[in-house]
């Protein structure tokens, strides 16, 4: 997967909020086979030396990718990519714009007014947006390098709601389409892969579960299911049934 | 010479120290600040082994359920009013998402509709979609029960320990104290000794007033603890915010916003006090009890349930201090888990 213009290998990122330790937390790493792993800022100590989620990431030898989680205004976010810019080194920026507490869901004008402005600041903007298509492609206009639509609320655990809007947002994007929010279990992940999403960022459906790391070696193996179905792609639906074998052609005995 | 040495004064070097001191050992505390004044302060004091289970953490529940059960005569020996309130934890619902998430939780008993949780908690919200109860769990004032037992031991306040070795340790002023055995008990700052201990930052709430409910009561976002004498404790974050011990407005509205959608009536009673506290974290939230490297005794790592287990911690720091086996259940939290190979 090509990201910001570096090459991944690996489709799948790892939120690490919700795990109940740093030992689950870095089993679940290791088993996902992940290169991502998305921190927030304001949730976090950049600083902290010491045994830390961060700590645990570096050892890894993981990429952080800096959220804006809990921001809920243009403001708010733009400041919190700054730090974040300042806290980790790095240019990439999660965007996220909540717009509120129930839903969680993407605040859809302080999102856009924000990526706009972080592009502008030489950010690499990978925008958390909800799943319209109309918004992806005007994020995607303003620059950013990804966009990452939900597919059912943050934590819900529902997979995709509206496997047409992500459909849709896959056929006309340019730029990478990583599905980011909703997925609950493994065939939820093949499922996004399937439709042709570039990736998966998952967090909830791995830290929460009982077994986060055999949960994170499920995801795994389903985002390069999904890969490989969408690149094999899949036949069509049909009402009745077609024998697998031919019949045409066989000899006539 | 002592005997022993503990090195930090919250609830878990206090109590080790007392327990060893029964036992017939000359012992001292070093204490860098005051007794009891850093995560022992902030604490609510839940002892709760059921509601505080967790999945894939099998030997904490035989080790806080011991715990519990030792509480009782703890709290009896101290021979002070420590808040021992065998109260019961009721786990609510506040919407059917919620009634999901309870019911699988490993603690979980049997399912209390909403109007049976209301009937035992007629302050809930009509929000409550159900719970279920623990009737064995119970809470203590830790406040009161550090003081407690800082006055059954020997506690040098202000002394800041720096260096600590098998027999000895070295003050921040360069004095030495040489001692049969040292006992880092240090919680959050246990790491000077190279424990991978970490802080993990909570937030907690003290009102006063009329009680808002007969036992504790949490839901997935609060818990509600009241105590006989009027305090009533909201908590807690989660943060990891290494030593940061800021208390920030968000959390506080949080704190209170979920309190108060629970229990209606905590809007009525009085905020006194709002407080940070830096929790012993290791790596799989289980506690070190036993040997560290060197020969150096930690007794650290307590995470979320350091009042809880402060007996049964000290009960297994006494032990190993006079050479008897430790009790089973504590045998799955021996430090060399986490050995630096």
């Amino acid at each position: 997967m090509n990201l910001g213009g570096r090459d991944w290998g690996s489709r799948l990122i790892m939120g690490t909020g919700g795990f109940r330790s740093l030992e689950q937390l870095e089993a679940a790493l290791v088993a996902s086979a992940c290169e991502i792993v998305t921190v927030a800022l304001r949730r976090i100590d950049a600083n902290s030396t010491g045994p830390s989620p961060l700590e645990t990431i570096d050892r890894l030898g993981l990429f952080v990718l800096p959220n804006t989680a809990g921001c809920y205004t243009a403001r708010e976010a733009i400041r919190t990519a700054r730090l974040a810019r300042e806290a980790f080194a790095t240019d990439w920026i999660k965007l996220e714009v909540i717009g509120d507490d129930r839903t969680l869901h993407p605040d859809p004008v302080e999102l856009l007014s924000a990526a706009e402005t972080l592009v502008a600041e030489g950010f690499t903007v990978l925008p958390y947006t909800s799943d319209d298509p109309i918004l992806a492609r005007r994020l995607e206009a303003v620059g950013c390098a990804a966009v990452m639509p939900l597919g059912s609320p943050i934590g819900a655990g529902r997979g995709i709601d509206n496997l047409h809007n992500i459909r849709l947002i896959v056929e006309s994007a340019e730029v990478p389409v990583i599905l980011d929010a909703g997925i609950g279990t493994a065939s939820d992940a093949a499922q996004a892969m399937e439709l042709g999403c570039d990736g998966v960022l998952i967090a909830s459906a791995i830290s929460r579960s009982d077994d986060p790391a055999t949960m994170a070696t499920a995801m795994r193996l389903a985002v390069e299911a999904g890969r490989h179905a969408h690149l094999a792609g899949r036949i069509p639906r049909r009402l009745h049934a077609t024998a697998s074998t031919p019949t045409a052609g066989l000899p006539d005995l | 010479m002592f005997d022993a040495v503990f090195v930090g004064g919250g609830v878990i070097g206090l109590s080790c120290a007392w327990r060893a001191a029964e036992r017939g050992l000359d012992v001292c505390v070093l204490e860098r600040d005051a007794a009891g004044s850093g995560a022992s302060r902030v604490a609510a004091g839940i002892l709760a082994p059921d509601s505080e289970a967790e999945p894939g953490h099998d030997p904490f529940v035989p080790l806080a359920q011991r715990s519990l059960d030792l509480y009782p005569e703890f709290a009896a020996a101290l021979g002070a009013d420590v808040g021992f309130w065998p109260c019961g934890m009721l786990s609510v619902a506040l919407d059917t998402d919620e009634a999901e998430v309870l019911r699988r939780e490993p603690g979980f008993t049997s399912w209390l509709t909403a109007s049976e949780c209301r009937r035992l908690e007629p302050g809930l919200s009509p929000l409550v979609a159900g719970g279920w109860l623990s009737e064995q769990e119970a809470s203590v004032d830790p406040r009161r029960l550090v003081a407690a037992l800082a006055d059954r031991v020997d506690v040098r306040e202000g002394s800041e320990v720096v260096a600590v070795t098998r027999d000895s340790v070295t003050l921040a002023n360069g004095e030495s104290i040489v001692a049969g055995r040292v006992v880092v008990t240090a919680g959050a700052w246990s790491g000077f000794a190279g424990v991978p201990v970490r802080p993990v930052k909570g937030q907690v709430v003290r009102l006063r007033g009329e009680r808002p409910a007969e036992r504790m009561v949490r839901s997935e976002h609060v818990y509600v603890v009241p105590r006989r004498n009027g305090e009533v404790v909201l908590g807690a974050t989660v943060e990891e915010r290494g030593f940061d011990t800021t208390v920030t407005a968000g959390a506080v509205h949080e704190l209170l916003r979920e309190g108060y959608r629970m229990l209606p009536e905590l809007a009525e009673l009085e905020l006194v006090d709002v407080t940070a506290g830096l929790r012993p974290g290791s790596p799989d939230n289980g506690p070190l009890l036993g040997e560290w490297e060197d020969g150096v005794l930690v007794a650290t790592g307590h995470y979320r349930n350091g009042i809880l287990l402060a007996p049964v911690t000290a009960e297994t720091i006494a032990a190993l201090l006079v050479g008897d086996a430790p009790h089973d259940v504590a045998l799955p939290f021996a430090p060399e888990r986490f050995a630096r190979v």
